[in-house]
């Protein structure tokens, strides 16, 4: 049962170059000898290849070998009947050293999650701290950059809310959230079931099927009031998919209202704060800023907060809101009214 | 039959030159190696080979094979000749415990999204390689994920690496906008941005660096491991740790629409009733400005009783955010 040999079945979508093909065979090599008789799809699926260019890889190392290549010298491998075997390849028998990139994401990753205990189990009994000091010491140079660089993953969720709320995925439980909503200063309480717990933008966030609003929503941890694991069975129903984060947690969608602003220069990091569709830098540190936003209530009260920092330029009925809302804050303030402007 | 018949008989080369130099306990001259490696035999002059050679040795060093020279007595003079140490090559033994092997998927998966996704898959599989079984069903569910869509990203990663001084544009918070010129110590992400930080080459002083800010190419000048990064540095972004504690003083009294103001009713020392419409409560406060930014916020729904600098603070902003958002339609018929 071959797939018959097509350019198009062995090509790996982007050319590969030739030393990313060799550091792939330095690895495959080491993993091939301490699986012997592995089934070929399962070793091309460990690689992320196709069974063509698995078999394209193991027809290379045959012909490699030791100097002399005469046929004792060379690699041997077979692969009939989907099994493969390699053997005499003492030489690169063992994997290569991770290279500086390679260690610094396992140990820089390991810190992070060290600093969020809530997420692997209890303090002290996960296995982060021990997989960091047994990487520290076989990666010797490298483990000094990965100290240089750092990531925070905390953003004051509350270790038992990351613990719970991770151990209630595991488990398939439900919950009950009491929930603090930013975009609408509302206070809710929400039974979810569970499907990920999940860190974006340096912010822990639950997602899970939302029994009150009927779809599957993202909660921020730490606007989770108080989170209780109910008796009960967790399991999403069928239809909940989890979003697609490849982008940002914030999904665009069409009925979105699309606001333009205009932000003075202390107050430039809206544009790099918020996703936005585009920024346009213009005189004096000012910039033209458009974003999206499903409910414009977080932009009212922007404007509101930053007080004439910035000018909504755009959609005018919001320009007017944001008027009407502050002359109705201010006339509780008789006593200090701050006259307008005469119109010009 | 492969795609790429150059690609491929490139790898062939390399492999059987990793293999021959694996293989010696003594260092192999140039001419030892053209004979060991048949791609290296075929090569047509002396020119072609040493310049093969020379990228062949420089490719394998990038990819962080140790490739050692040492001066061989040859026959008429000495040579440099070239090996690899195994145990230099070699992951050394290395075993997990299952609780540490889950710590170790999910560390990768920290940057599946992120431009070091290749990095942490290779990482991952020399481990597994190296006889660590993965097990990728352990903590399933859970998704740190550290982004680095910041172009400067790489360029960045490469110098702190590499202890590479870069100039690079950059744009301050408030605008303003310069050349600077880096030793970059450390990178740090904070808040899901990434920062460098460094030695500020035109201040002489330690500086901490938004990646987001920095407009344009990152250009490395200068040498490789050009300076020293300060013993125990520990890249961070310098917030404002110095928050005073509570100051004695009263605290603020807001009247709160029922439902409003959320945020700062659970920071509330007390909570009375008004009315069916209003609340009121007493909340702590360091700092006035940024009580009165959040109040503000709220519009509305929220109103100062006490103390009058707070009101003060918060009627500026209103006035300031309903003034810039007066009257733009107003006067039809151009200018007056």
């Amino acid at each position: 049962m071959s797939a018959p040999r097509t350019p198009r079945g062995a090509a790996r979508g982007t050319q590969e170059s030739a030393t990313a093909r060799l550091s792939r065979l330095l690895t495959m090599v080491p993993w091939l000898l301490g699986h012997p008789g592995v089934d070929i799809e399962r070793a091309a699926g460990q690689f992320g290849v196709t069974r063509d260019q698995l078999e394209s890889d193991l027809a290379l190392l045959f012909v490699c070998g030791t100097p002399g290549h005469l046929p004792d010298d060379l690699i041997e491998a077979e692969w009939e009947d989907g099994k493969v075997f390699l053997g005499n390849a003492d030489a690169i028998s063992r994997p290569l050293r991770l290279t500086v990139d390679e260690a610094l994401t396992l140990m820089v990753g390991l810190r992070a999650l060290a600093a969020s205990p809530g997420v692997t189990g209890t303090p002290g009994s996960d296995g982060v701290l021990g997989a960091l000091a047994k990487l520290e010491q076989a990666t010797g140079e490298a483990a000094g950059l990965a100290a240089r660089v750092r990531v925070a993953l905390d953003d004051g969720a509350t270790q038992a809310t990351l613990t719970d709320a991770s151990r209630a995925v595991q488990e398939h439980r439900r919950l009950r959230l009491r929930y603090q909503s930013f975009a609408r200063d509302a206070l809710t309480v929400r039974d979810v079931d569970p499907m990920r717990v999940l860190n974006l933008e340096a912010h822990w966030y639950l997602e899970g099927w939302c029994h009150r609003a009927e779809e599957v929503r993202l909660f921020r941890l730490d606007r989770i009031q108080t989170l209780e694991i109910l008796d009960e069975d967790g399991t999403p129903p069928e239809r909940a998919t989890p979003r697609d984060l490849a982008g940002a947690t914030y999904q665009a969608s069409p009925d979105d209202i699309v606001v333009d602003l205009l932000t003075e220069a202390p107050a430039a990091w809206v544009g790099d704060y918020y996703p936005v569709d585009s920024v346009e830098e213009l005189d004096e540190g000012r910039r033209r800023v458009r974003l999206r936003a499903a409910d414009p209530s977080w932009v009212r009260r922007l404007a509101w907060r930053l007080g004439g920092q910035i000018e909504i330029l755009g959609p005018a009925w919001l320009a007017q809101q944001v008027r009407e809302g502050a002359v109705g804050a201010l006339a509780a303030y008789p006593s200090v009214v701050v006259p307008e402007p005469e119109q010009p | 039959m492969t795609p790429q018949p150059a690609a491929a008989a490139k790898t062939e080369r390399l492999l059987n030159l990793v293999i021959a130099l694996l293989s010696t306990r003594r260092p192999l001259t140039k001419t030892q190696l053209r004979t060991a490696v048949p791609q290296y035999h075929q090569t047509a002059s002396d020119e072609a080979f040493d310049r093969m050679f020379e990228r062949d040795k420089d490719e394998l060093r990038e990819l962080g094979i140790p490739l050692v020279t040492a001066l061989v007595a040859a026959a008429y003079d000495d040579e440099l000749g070239y090996r690899i140490d195994r145990r230099e090559y070699q992951l050394p033994e290395i075993s997990f415990e299952p609780r540490e092997v889950a710590a170790l998927a999910l560390a990768g998966r920290v940057w599946s999204h992120a431009s070091l996704a290749a990095p942490a898959r290779a990482a991952l599989a020399k481990l597994a390689a190296a006889g660590v079984e993965l097990d990728d069903s352990s903590l399933v569910g859970i998704e740190p994920r550290v982004r680095t869509t910041e172009p400067s990203f790489d360029a960045v990663r490469r110098a702190v690496a590499e202890r590479r001084e870069v100039t690079f544009g950059y744009r301050r918070a408030d605008g303003q906008a310069a050349t600077r010129r880096l030793q970059p110590w450390g990178m740090t992400q904070w808040r899901g941005r990434w920062y460098v930080t460094g030695l500020d080459h035109d201040r002489g002083a330690e500086r901490v660096f938004r990646l987001g800010r920095i407009d344009g190419a990152v250009r490395a000048v200068g040498e490789r491991a050009a300076y020293e990064i300060p013993e125990g540095h520990i890249p961070k972004v310098a917030v404002s740790t110095s928050v005073p504690a509570f100051v004695d003083q009263p605290p603020a009294v807001l009247r709160l629409r029922t439902g409003a103001g959320n945020t700062l009713r659970r920071r509330a020392r007390t909570v009375g009733e008004v009315d069916d419409t209003w609340v009121q409560i007493d909340v702590d406060y360091r700092n006035i400005d940024s009580l009165a930014q959040e109040v503000a916020g709220f519009g509305p729904d929220v109103v100062v009783e006490a103390p009058d600098t707070l009101r003060d603070a918060v009627v500026r902003l209103l006035a300031a955010a309903r003034d810039r958002h007066t009257g733009v339609a107003a006067h039809p018929g151009g200018m007056p």
